[in-house]
């Protein structure tokens, strides 16, 4: 048998092992059985020397050749076969990415807050600051300043729970109008503020009651402010608050510390004015009380109403949350059960 | 007030539909709380003639009737009234009716006879008892005699008449009469109101004067009074025509007198009150204030005990009526009634006001003098009640008004500006325009320039008195959805959150972010929680004068209290996770007139922070959980100082073993811990974690800014070091201790294993820290690393008394 056909014999031979082979160890052992320094293909080349010259070139290229398909047959074996271990344990690493995962601890902010920083967000946005008050206020900030003197109609209308006869909890935002026309230096611009906070009331708790709920005040007060500006900035609030389609309408009302006074409607988001339960079948959601900065109001904090003016207006975020979300009980925002807290998540 | 449209009608040539007209008001004077027929819902509801009544043989009360409804037969009905008989004119309800409740009439057998419809009560057909006349309480009622047998009922009880429910404003008084109201549509439809009044004729000789003196010493009490006298009436029940105006206004139907009273007082918003002459004890007028514990009956039969702020009505000195509010039981108008005594006044407001509200005595007539009287129309009401009384009762009007006191009706000039009405409104209008509705307003006006207009507010609009007032008129009239719409223009506005307002708001999201909710509880609880969990402890809480719950009483001093109760809601309700924070204010009184008001922020956690879940199962919230919440914020919020955790037994509603106090550089700034078992049983709760931090403290101590070092391009060697120490030895020292000794390159001290029990001797522990070293010039050797770890270990050695195991 000439080398030829020995070379062939050890190819057959190896490509068989190879394929027979069914894992890396065997795999291996082949490659070194076969491809060493020790190895038949090796011996066979060493018996080149007595082969004549045109047919060593000949043998010399077959066995490179046979070196070559050995070493390419060993390298996909192997390659098969790591795949098919690699397959193998990810089957077993497999899991049911059906169930649940991990749960994260996670906090939400309360719905009256997610509203109040909504409305401070849009009106920062617009260059007004923000002035937190005291909850504990003096009756003249409360009352007096605000043109409600003792025995006033109005009083009636807001049940106080005093502490001594000068000091009360406060019934409204609004002392903070009084208190920010007397602080702020008008030389340098206008007065552009809103102040939200807790008020009190001397009311039994029921499902539409709270003795404590919210309120933000805004008041604008400079040289050029007009109804037609409240009118716009209202529009403002309530399109950012409860959507872009929706209209504002004012009605003429009644506040000691404004005139003309407003009551501020917006087209029921429910049923976008066509008329359902929500708005009692007008079309229209009562929001907000607004107004011109009553002169007296002014006067009494040392501004002259000849030469500035302006608006103020007053919303309940307990209320805006009621209608936004169609809460029934003004009590769940103040009993913190947590079932009711975490219904108001979205953050999108 | 319930305004009905078919008396609007009598004055105004309306052609809107009524809801239309709602909208109208609404939008331009007061607001609307509803508008409606009496005759909403209800439905085959005819004019009845009973024919024939017969009593029911099985029945000892019963009676068959046969009824005329305008049918070719009579119809047959079984009716249980005691009042029914032959000849009336009823009201019927056919078969297939609707009546009040919405209940449906259907015709069936009564005791085996066989009943087609049923005859009604006014009751039945929706009217409330308060207007319900009385005479009919015992049964159905009976309709004239010349209603049309067949038609509906509506018409002829005025029931088809649309009743706009106003809610009037305190400043709109004007609003509660039927006069105003003809006044404001007429403004602002363009109507000429052809609002009819009726002339007074003195048929009588008699002089009022010599029959009744009034002598008003505090004319403060009662600006207007004014008398007549009526003689010879015959009280009977007054038309139909006018109990149907009373009762679609809401007011119950009584006799002539009192009708005519109510007419006048719907119609100019004049109260007024009728005196049954002969029973008043005398008859020399006044007004005074009631004298402290002064006892008398109003006419509802109630014995009132009066105090020195009411005021009454007398002759000789002898109450007869409080003021405004209500009459006397003696000397009320009754059936036998024969001369009658009629007042006009205007009471203070302020009085009447504080009086009713006293009282609890709400009227027609107290609403009105509450929120003022028309000066100008005083004797033109009382005029015409006189008129009426006498067209309706009969009798005589004496000659003559008696007059004690008289305030002027003035008309108020107010001066007004047309640029200025334009600036304010953000309006464009010209001065016709302006003038224009002032026309509609019919109020009177001179033009003094081209930019100035003198107004003349009547007196039937008192609240008007300032140029403002008269802006709203213009603007109310040329409609608010016609102003235009803008936002203010003006430069130099920087808003923004303040630091501190930023400041509390990062800790909001930050407790958050770390699986806290934000409650917001009451801030007024019971004088015992208010005073509980304080920071800094203070005697006593600020107390409301009034309250109106005994769980709202005085004004909190911790956050913790409230928290603890929402808690106790939730586990009451089996919810037995609850992670809960709230941020706000506590009130400390500290001597001054209002407390200080603190904000605070404060934490309970109960159960789980995270819910069990397959793969996480049973992490009950425990000390180190909420100390790991409360370091990480104060961490995020950049306190610079040095922060620590001392253990306080000295809170009476904390685990004296598991609380610490929190101080920044030994400012005490809060506690944290779990609350005392005793008053966890008191509210009801389960082991629950909770903290309470100053925000005041956290905001006035010093920051540390966020910056940035090099991170070292060497690496680090660690040392792994356990302790055997007593057990009383706290991490804090040790940790301080090896920090001490650590040397220059100690750059992180790790605790990782505390452990305590069976296999250590009795009252010690072993802690277990990594330390970490690093150099950020170069690669740490071997030696310098053991050379800096031996310090550490002999020092603490020393110090602690530690062993080193």
């Amino acid at each position: 048998m000439g080398l030829r056909e020995k070379l062939a014999d050890l190819r057959d031979q190896g490509l068989q092992d190879i394929r027979q082979s069914e894992d890396l160890k065997r795999v291996n052992e082949i490659r070194v059985k076969m491809l060493g320094k020790k190895g038949p293909i090796t011996s066979v080349l060493r018996g080149m020397r007595e082969l004549s010259a045109e047919e060593r070139p000949k043998v010399g290229q077959f066995a490179n050749k046979v070196r070559d398909e050995l070493t390419a047959a060993i390298e996909t074996k192997r390659a098969e076969l790591e795949q098919a271990a690699m397959n193998a344990k990810l089957a077993a690493q497999t899991i049911d990415v059906t169930l649940p995962g991990t749960p994260v601890a996670q906090g939400e902010p309360h719905v009256i807050q997610q509203i109040i920083d909504q409305v401070v967000d849009l009106f920062v946005s617009m260059g007004y600051e923000v002035a937190v008050g005291d909850e504990v206020e003096q009756e003249v900030y409360n009352f007096e300043k605000l043109n409600l003197p003792k025995d006033h109609p109005a009083r009636d209308m807001q049940d106080t729970f005093y502490v001594t006869s000068s000091v009360l909890m406060r019934t409204q935002t609004s002392p903070m109008q009084a208190r920010m026309l007397e602080k702020h230096d008008f030389s340098q611009g206008p007065l552009k503020m809103i102040s939200p906070g807790k008020v009190y009331r001397r009311d039994t708790d029921d499902a539409t009651h709270s003795h404590q709920f919210h309120q933000i005040e805004g008041m604008v007060v400079g040289k050029n402010i007009t109804m037609a500006d409240l009118k716009g900035t209202l529009e403002t609030v309530a399109q950012s608050l409860f959507g872009d389609k929706l209209k504002v309408r004012l009605r003429p009302s009644y506040f000691p510390f404004t005139e003309p006074s407003v009551e501020a409607d917006i087209t029921c988001f429910n049923c976008l004015g066509k008329g359902c339960a929500i708005c009692k079948h007008t079309g229209w959601i009562e929001v907000l009380g607004a107004g011109m900065v009553h002169p007296n109001v002014l006067k009494m904090s040392g501004v002259d109403p000849e030469e500035y003016g302006g608006f103020a207006f007053g919303l309940g975020p307990d209320r805006f949350a009621m209608l936004k979300y169609g809460v029934d009980d003004i009590r769940n925002f103040y009993l913190n059960d947590v079932r009711f807290l975490n219904q108001f998540d979205q953050k999108g | 007030m319930k305004v009905s449209y078919q008396w609007l009608q009598e004055y105004l040539d309306l052609d809107v539909d009524p809801r239309d007209l709602a909208e109208k008001i609404a939008r331009t004077s007061v607001d609307i709380n509803d508008v409606y027929s009496l005759s909403d819902g209800l439905k085959k509801i005819v004019v009845g003639e009973v024919i024939e009544c017969k009593n029911h043989p099985d029945s000892d009360h019963l009676h068959i009737c046969q009824v005329d409804v305008g049918e070719e037969a009579p119809i047959q009905i079984v009716c249980g009234a005691p009042n029914v008989q032959a000849g009336k004119k009823v009201i019927v309800a056919l078969h297939g009716a609707r009546i009040a409740d919405n209940q449906k009439i259907k015709r069936g057998k009564i005791r085996g006879v066989e009943s087609n419809g049923m005859l009604c009560a006014l009751q039945e057909i929706g009217f409330s008892d308060k207007i319900a006349p009385k005479d009919y309480e015992e049964g159905i009622y009976f309709l004239p005699n010349d209603s049309q047998n067949g038609d509906s009922v509506f018409k002829y009880l005025g029931m088809d008449d649309t009743i706009i429910d106003t809610d009037v404003t305190p400043n709109r008084g004007d609003m509660l009469s039927i006069y105003g109201n003809v006044n404001d549509i007429a403004a602002f439809y363009r109507l000429k109101p052809h609002f009819k009044e009726l002339a007074v004729k003195e048929e009588s000789a008699e002089k009022t004067a010599d029959l009744v003196q009034t002598d008003i010493e505090d004319s403060q009490i009662a600006p207007t009074y004014k008398l007549r006298v009526i003689k010879g009436v015959q009280i009977a029940d007054s038309p139909l025509w006018l109990q149907i105006r009373l009762w679609n206004s809401g007011i119950r139907p009584v006799n002539n007198v009192v009708d005519v009273t109510n007419y006048i007082l719907l119609k100019y918003g004049q109260p007024l009150h009728s005196y049954d002459y002969d029973q008043l004890p005398a008859h020399n007028f006044g007004v005074r204030h009631a004298n402290e514990g002064e006892e008398f009956v109003t006419l509802d039969g109630d014995e009132q005990k009066l105090k020195e702020t009411d005021i009454v009505v007398t002759v000789n000195d002898q109450p007869v009526a409080l003021a405004g509010t209500m009459g006397g039981q003696g000397t009320a108008v009754n059936d036998n009634t024969t001369t009658v005594a009629l007042e006009a006044a205007i009471f203070d407001s302020v009085m009447v006001r504080k009086q009713a509200r006293r009282l609890d005595l709400h009227s027609e007539s107290s609403m009105r003098f509450e929120r003022g009287i028309n000066p100008a129309t005083v004797e033109t009401a009382l005029n015409e009640a006189a008129e009426m009384i006498k067209e309706l009762a009969g009798g005589t009007i004496t000659a003559g008004i008696v007059t004690g006191s008289e305030a002027p009706a003035v008309d108020k000039s107010i001066k007004l500006s047309l640029t200025k009405v334009n600036h304010v409104l953000g309006t464009k209008l010209t001065m016709d325009q302006v003038e224009d509705i002032f026309d509609r307003l019919a109020f009177d006006y001179h033009q003094d320039s081209d930019d100035q207009l003198t107004v003349i507010a009547p007196a039937r609009r008192w609240d008007i008195s300032i140029a403002a007032d008269l802006y709203e008129e213009i603007a109310r009239i040329y409609g608010y959805d016609n102003l235009p719409s803008t936002l203010p223009t003006m430069t130099r506005n920087r808003g923004g959150l303040t630091p501190r307002q930023r400041f509390i708001r990062a800790s909001r999201h930050d407790l958050e972010g770390m699986g806290l909710t934000q409650a917001i509880s009451y801030s007024l609880t019971t004088v015992e929680k208010a005073k509980q969990f304080q920071i800094t402890p203070l005697n006593e809480p600020m107390k409301l004068d009034f309250p109106m719950s005994s769980d709202h009483v005085a004004t909190r001093m911790n956050i913790i209290s409230g928290l603890l109760n929402d808690v106790a809601y939730n586990v009451a309700r089996n919810v037995e996770n609850v992670a809960l924070y709230e941020q706000g204010r506590v009130f400390l009184p500290k001597g001054d007139e209002r407390p200080e008001e603190q904000e605070h922020l404060a934490g309970a956690v109960t159960g789980q922070l995270v819910a069990n879940s397959w793969n996480k199962k049973d992490q009950p919230v425990d000390f180190f959980q909420l100390k790991g919440i409360v370091e990480r914020y104060m961490h995020n919020m950049g306190i610079a100082g040095q922060i620590s955790f001392v253990p306080t037994t000295a809170r009476p509603e904390m685990h004296p073993g598991r609380t610490a106090d929190i101080k920044i550089d030994n400012e005490l700034v809060g506690f944290i811990g779990q609350v005392h078992p005793q008053t966890a049983k008191e509210y009801k709760i389960p082991e629950t974690y909770v903290f309470e931090l100053n925000l005041e403290a956290l905001l006035a101590t010093p920051k540390i800014e966020n910056e940035y070092t090099a991170i070292s391009k060497y690496p680090s060697i660690t040392r792994d070091i356990a302790l055997l120490v007593d057990a009383d030895v706290e991490n804090a020292t040790i940790v301080k201790a090896i920090k001490q000794k650590g040397g220059a390159f100690l750059k992180e001290v790790h605790l990782f294993d505390v452990y305590a029990g069976s296999h250590l001797p009795v009252g010690k522990k072993s802690l277990a820290y990594t330390l970490t070293y690093q150099d950020n010039n170069g690669t740490l050797t071997e030696e310098q690393v053991n050379s800096a770890f031996d310090k550490v270990t002999t020092f603490l050695k020393d110090k602690v008394d530690a062993e080193i195991r």
